[in-house]
């Protein structure tokens, strides 16, 4: 158990790696950074001296090499653009989008689960029948028209909700929280809701999925066959093995759903790092893009070996001997 | 037509899945046919006046009816710009799933029937492509187009870079796909007898194992159009894809989207319904086409 996640842990880490130096040679090879820095009237010399003082002379490998390092050791370097640390900005950011996917992420499996497993037992039912129909509406409408037609309901429309911003903050530490206040909550609700949306639909589709196909199992049935009460049979037996795959699902979407955020965060104006990626992208800030890439990158990695632990817990097979 | 009508019973389609699927294939015509059909060309600026920026539909009491859904901030008629818009959209999303298509079927069949070390480094590239959300990976890849093309030429390379990036990531899918079927296929015995006769592996591949797996294949694109064109509304909306002079359906409604608080809401709302029921039409043949063709083919992600 442990060696598989070790090994697990090195192999991500390896891909983290040649990610972050496909990002890092692409970066440094688009555009001059010292152009970007130096007066408009600067001479060749000076020009040389800067490039020199960045070290941009030496080999690609070297460059390379310390810019890992000056990562490992938190310096991200600094925002062409906005002339601050990079690891201020994303520090500054990161709350917003963690808290925003956090709530989506509750949502989703809060209604989706039930509703699957609801739409497993009930296979032919009337309402069933409705979800499955609606689920491949809402597979079938962006996040982003999720989002204004959620604006255009509730904020334009019926001024109940606001359309932008985080609302009131409270600062704990150094991660600032809408979570504790009213207008945090009101201003979750809608953002939350679309970026939920997609994910919902994906988690009710595949537990139902799932709960179809261990119901028609031998063991099922001859539970069945027993006469043992049907909770116990659905929710003892089938569930269990119905929610493997959704876990896996659910932890990988986790991850895309940082990254769903993006979109989110602009129709929502919600101040995360995605807003900030995307800016980062129109301006073409090279800095920014790459951190919040190898930030994004740690996250997936992360999430991977979390759902790896959570697989062993939920299946009793995988302990012990396997490995 | 009674051939056609015996022919359609025998293939037992639901009627939500051929009213889907002529939905579509009537607003792909139209798409294709758009210089014939619109009333306007929203590319060409000469066709539009400032003037006539932001009339209602003229079922919302727009009073001019030259502009039947209305028009948008530049005065553009916004009919015309939906259908030039589904034209863009759909030929994004069929030119990302060729090139997929292309990509992955090449580098699945060329792991599957050739396996060792090339299958394993083909197959690790795939899982880390996979691990990375298209989203992201378009935005990168758009990103630094913008950052080595010049601005003004915007309109020639943001298609070939958007059919590029939603490429890049969805070939996986085929790739993977197309390998397990050329692992199953090469493994049965009538290969193995053209193998025996000492017919070259380009010939078994064109000949014997791409006819067989074209089935799968072809399921895989039609699920996957879907996605292309959701990913490319969406790049579009973040305003890293079609700019605003060559307007896809993504772009119209990012324009409505900043003038949705002043009450105009038709330059949003119209382009995105004709997005929704696109999509939702194409998802619709594709799980059908999936479920009756391919059914352990179900996209896990």
């Amino acid at each position: 158990m442990l060696r598989t996640l070790i090994s697990r842990t090195g192999q991500t880490l390896l891909v983290l790696l040649a990610v972050s130096a496909i990002a890092f040679v692409t970066f440094r090879y688009v555009g001059d950074p010292v152009q970007l820095m130096v007066r408009e009237d600067a001479s060749f010399a000076e020009k040389e001296r800067l490039r020199e003082q960045l070290g941009l002379n030496q080999p690609v490998y070297v460059q390379y090499g310390r810019f890992i390092s000056r990562v490992v050791c938190g310096d991200l370097g600094i925002s062409y653009r906005n002339q601050r640390p990079v690891r201020d900005m994303l520090t500054e950011r990161l709350p917003a989008t963690l808290e925003l996917v956090f709530v989506a992420t509750v949502l989703a499996l809060g209604i989706g689960i039930p509703l699957g497993i609801y739409s497993a037992i009930r296979r032919d039912g009337a309402l069933a029948r409705l979800l499955q129909l609606l689920s491949l509406i809402g597979m079938s409408t962006p996040a982003f028209v999720v989002g204004i037609l959620l604006i255009l309901v509730f904020s334009v429309h019926l001024k109940l909700l606001p359309s932008f911003g985080r609302g009131e903050t409270v600062q704990v530490g150094w991660w600032s929280t809408g979570l504790l206040t009213a207008s945090g909550w009101r201003s979750i609700i809608l953002p939350a809701i679309s970026l939920a949306l997609y994910q919902l639909t994906l988690i009710m589709r595949l537990v139902r999925s799932e709960m179809i196909d261990v119901l028609s199992t031998d063991y099922i049935r001859y539970a069945r066959a027993r006469g043992l009460p049907r909770p116990y049979i659905h929710f003892k037996l089938a569930l269990r093995n119905a929610l493997m795959p959704a876990i896996t699902v659910t932890g990988l979407q986790i991850g895309s759903l940082i990254a769903f955020a993006i979109v989110t965060e602009t129709v929502f104006q919600w101040p995360g790092m995605g807003l900030l990626f995307i800016q980062a992208v129109t301006f073409v800030d090279l800095s920014v893009m790459a951190a919040y890439l190898l930030l994004v990158g740690l996250i997936f990695v992360i999430i991977n070996i979390v759902v790896d632990i959570l697989y062993v817990m939920l299946d009793p097979r995988l302990r012990g001997s396997a490995a | 037509m009674k051939a056609l009508a015996s022919r359609y019973l025998s293939l037992k389609i639901p009627v939500f899945v051929l009213a889907a699927g002529v939905f579509a294939g009537a607003l792909t015509l139209v798409a294709v046919l758009a210089p014939f059909i619109a009333p306007y060309n929203p590319t060409n600026i000469s066709s539009f006046n400032l003037a006539d920026s932001e009339i209602a539909p003229l079922f919302l009491g727009g009073d001019d009816p030259r502009f039947v859904l209305g028009t948008d901030n530049q005065g553009r008629d916004l009919l015309s710009a939906i259908i030039y818009g589904a034209r863009i959209s759909l030929i994004i999303g069929a030119g990302a799933v060729l090139f997929a298509t292309l990509l992955g079927m090449t580098l699945g069949l060329i792991a599957g029937y050739f396996g060792g070390w090339i299958d394993a480094v083909i197959m690790r590239v795939a899982d880390v492509i996979l691990s990375f959300p298209t989203i992201l990976l378009a935005l990168l890849i758009s990103g630094i187009a913008r950052a080595l093309f010049p601005a003004a030429a915007e309109p020639e390379w943001a298609p070939i870079i958007l059919i590029g990036a939603i490429g890049t990531h969805d070939w996986v899918q085929y790739a993977r796909t197309v390998r397990a079927s050329t692992m199953v296929e090469s493994a049965k015995d009538y290969v193995r007898a053209v193998r025996v006769i000492g017919l070259p592996s380009r010939q078994i591949i064109f000949r014997h194992i791409v006819p067989n797996i074209m089935a799968s294949v072809l399921v895989v694109a039609t699920v996957n159009l879907a996605t292309a064109m959701l990913t490319e509304a969406t790049l579009s909306f973040l305003g890293v894809g079609m700019p605003p002079t060559y307007p896809s359906l993504g772009t119209l409604i990012r324009i409505g989207n900043e003038f949705m608080f002043s009450g105009i809401w038709w330059i949003a709302l119209f382009p995105a319904i004709t997005l929704v029921s696109l999509i939702l039409a194409t998802n619709v043949v594709g799980d059908w086409l999936r479920d009756r063709f391919n059914p352990k083919l179900r996209v896990r992600l």
